[in-house]
């Protein structure tokens, strides 16, 4: 701590050069933060995923339905605890393509079962229950739209008509929130009876079911079970864990993560290049004060010590600003929210970045570091004159 | 800190050879010199002479070639970079012609620095540092930075940095060589007092013979050998 002046006075010392330093080391950490909240947003799915939860599909493609009697089926296969189908709706607020939004048709009690990270009061879920046209929504949704209970949404939707109109018209009885910061909550969830009732074809068939098992190690078995159960049908299945479910979704846009490490990657060796290249110069114009500080006694582990220091309080300075700033923007809300409904940076991330930060300042530091300890005395100071 | 005769600074036909590509320079050849505790040397010659090399010597800022140089005891061309570092810091101050001061530390930090190395708390820290100050003439001007002060000050604060860990043993390299006569002066009535006054040994490199009119003893170091007698 007695040396923090020394290094304090050391970035001081050619204040613009720290200052565009410091921002670009900004930049760069902000960059990852902003990375980082877009991942796990495309990623969501995947981190959010119960272990013990199976999704069932149609073996041919997510968007072929099955029939709403195989729930019954599936719940007698051995290891099977729950069952809740979702259909996939589709709906568009007030006609407008931009007022998309995830919308599904599902059956409240077993959705609620299914489904603990979805956290609704108890009053809201009764007034559902007694609501056929109710529909609860997130509070991300609700923040986007301004919408508030006892509103009426007129929805339309491209794949599911309703029988004699188009628009079908939910009252919003709840709002749900997430019970963790990166639930998603941007969906809008209305009644299946409802919907099976007044659509215009396709009765009695969903779009997937959710199954809960009784133990996560027994899943690929219940998994098998399943899809053999439903072999050589009209619907045959097929079934996956939810987190491969999810993954597979993603992976369908690209591989989203080596996209952000190629971005990433650049970004620290440009960084590297710039923050390194500022303390070798710094180093390099102060031979004759390292040349002074041994004399005087300061051995070469300290020199080497106090170039290091240096170097990571510039990284540190810098990136946990940057970071800071990510977290800000993260807590501002998705400014894209039909793209990103998840809008989170959560705190591991800030961990990583925080221990890139000194991981920087080493590496950007290391080589001047030695350079100064090597450094001979006689030779440092005859540079004076 | 000296031997049994009062000698502080022994050194024993020292040759120091630096390689300047393929060519070998000699710049010390088996010389010997002796100073005694409370002594104030001049040490004088010519340009490239090898004064501020044997002074180096004798601070622990560089090695002999062969031969002995042992202060206070210590035989410190045996002693290991570490080992020299800490005696360096417990028994030399070094006063250079420029005055190597931190640009970006002010006059107190930059006396401070050498207590750094000490396990003194903060508050004795700062006492010690006041202290030195006030020997240099300097307490008022302890918040200044080394751009604000003239040559003369900067070389008094470079004074007070040498003497704030109190140490026995002051090596001057040109104190006064960058400065104007009056500032020079001032600086050598300050070294003579700190000799006369507060018995420190000071070994002063100079080219300056009225800076050499004030040490109690000079020497003359001419083709890497030492002297009492001006050379012609």
């Amino acid at each position: 701590m007695k040396f923090l002046f020394l290094i304090w006075g050391n970035l001081l010392r050619k204040k613009l050069r720290t200052s565009l330093t410091l921002l670009s080391v900004f930049v760069a950490f902000l960059l990852f933060g902003i990375l980082c909240i877009i991942y796990e947003a495309f990623n969501v799915g995947v981190t959010m995923a119960g272990a013990d939860r199976l999704i069932v599909t149609h073996k041919t493609s997510l968007i072929m339905s099955l029939p709403v009697n195989y729930e019954q089926r599936i719940q007698r296969i051995p290891g099977v605890v729950d069952v809740t189908h979702w259909t996939w709706f589709n709906g568009i607020y007030q006609d407008e393509p931009k007022n998309f939004f995830g919308s599904f048709p599902v059956v409240p009690e077993a959705f609620f079962a299914m489904h603990p990270e979805y956290v609704l009061p108890q009053d809201q879920k009764e007034a559902w229950l007694r609501t056929r046209t109710g529909a609860i929504v997130g509070d991300a949704l609700v923040q986007r739209f301004g919408w508030k209970i006892g509103d009426r949404i007129p929805l339309t939707s491209p794949i599911y008509p309703r029988e004699g109109g188009d628009v079908w018209e939910f009252e919003i009885v709840g709002i749900y929130s997430g019970a963790r910061p990166n639930t998603d909550t941007s969906g809008f969830f209305f009644r299946y009876d409802y919907f099976d009732e007044a659509r215009a074809y396709g009765k009695g068939l969903v779009g997937w079911y959710m199954v809960r098992v009784d133990h996560p190690d027994n899943a690929a078995q219940v998994a098998a079970a399943i899809d053999a159960e439903f072999a050589n049908s009209p619907y045959e299945t097929k079934t996956e864990p939810e987190a491969a479910f999810a993954q597979g979704f993603v992976s369908q846009m690209g591989n989203i993560g080596t996209i952000l490490m190629g971005v990433l990657g650049a970004v620290f060796f440009t960084i590297l290049l710039v923050a390194g290249n500022t303390m070798a110069q710094s180093v390099r114009e102060r031979t004759a004060e390292l040349g002074t500080l041994k004399a005087i006694g300061f051995t070469n582990e300290r020199v080497l010590a106090l170039v290091l220091a240096e170097s990571c309080a510039l990284a540190c300075l810098g990136g946990l600003a940057g970071l800071a700033a990510a977290w800000l923007v993260a807590q501002a809300g998705s400014p894209v929210p039909s793209m990103l409904p998840v809008f989170h940076l959560p705190p591991q991330y800030l961990a990583i970045g925080a221990g890139l930060t000194v991981v920087l300042g080493l590496v950007t530091g290391i080589l001047p570091a030695l350079q100064a300890m090597r450094l001979q005395i006689a030779v440092a100071l005859r540079r004076e004159g | 800190m000296s031997d049994t005769n009062g000698v502080l600074v022994d050194v024993r036909n020292v040759e120091k050879v630096f390689r300047r590509g393929s060519e070998t320079v000699h710049v010390l050849s088996g010389l010997n010199l002796q100073v005694r505790e409370g002594e104030f040397l001049a040490l004088m010659g010519p340009s490239g002479s090898g004064k501020s090399t044997l002074l180096n010597l004798i601070g622990g800022l560089d090695r002999p070639t062969s031969g002995s140089v042992r202060v206070g005891g210590d035989q410190i061309d045996q002693m290991s970079d570490r080992q020299l570092a800490a005696w360096r810091a417990r028994h030399v101050g070094f006063v250079f012609q420029f005055y190597n001061l931190l640009p970006v530390l002010s006059a107190e930090r930059n006396v401070e620095l050498p207590l750094l190395l000490t396990h003194l708390s903060k508050a004795e820290r700062r006492r010690h540092v006041d202290v030195a100050l006030k020997v240099v003439g300097l307490e008022h001007r302890k918040r200044h930075y080394p751009r604000q002060m003239s040559g003369g000050e900067q070389q008094r604060t470079g004074i007070a940095r040498a003497i704030v860990t109190d140490p026995t043993l002051l090596l001057c390299d040109e104190p006064t060589g960058d400065l104007d006569r009056k500032s020079g002066d001032e600086i050598l009535a300050l070294l003579r007092a700190l000799n006369q006054e507060h018995g420190k040994t000071i070994i002063m490199v100079t080219h300056d013979v009225h800076a050499s009119a004030q040490a109690t003893r000079t020497v003359y170091l001419e083709k890497g050998q030492l002297s009492t007698e001006k050379p012609e």
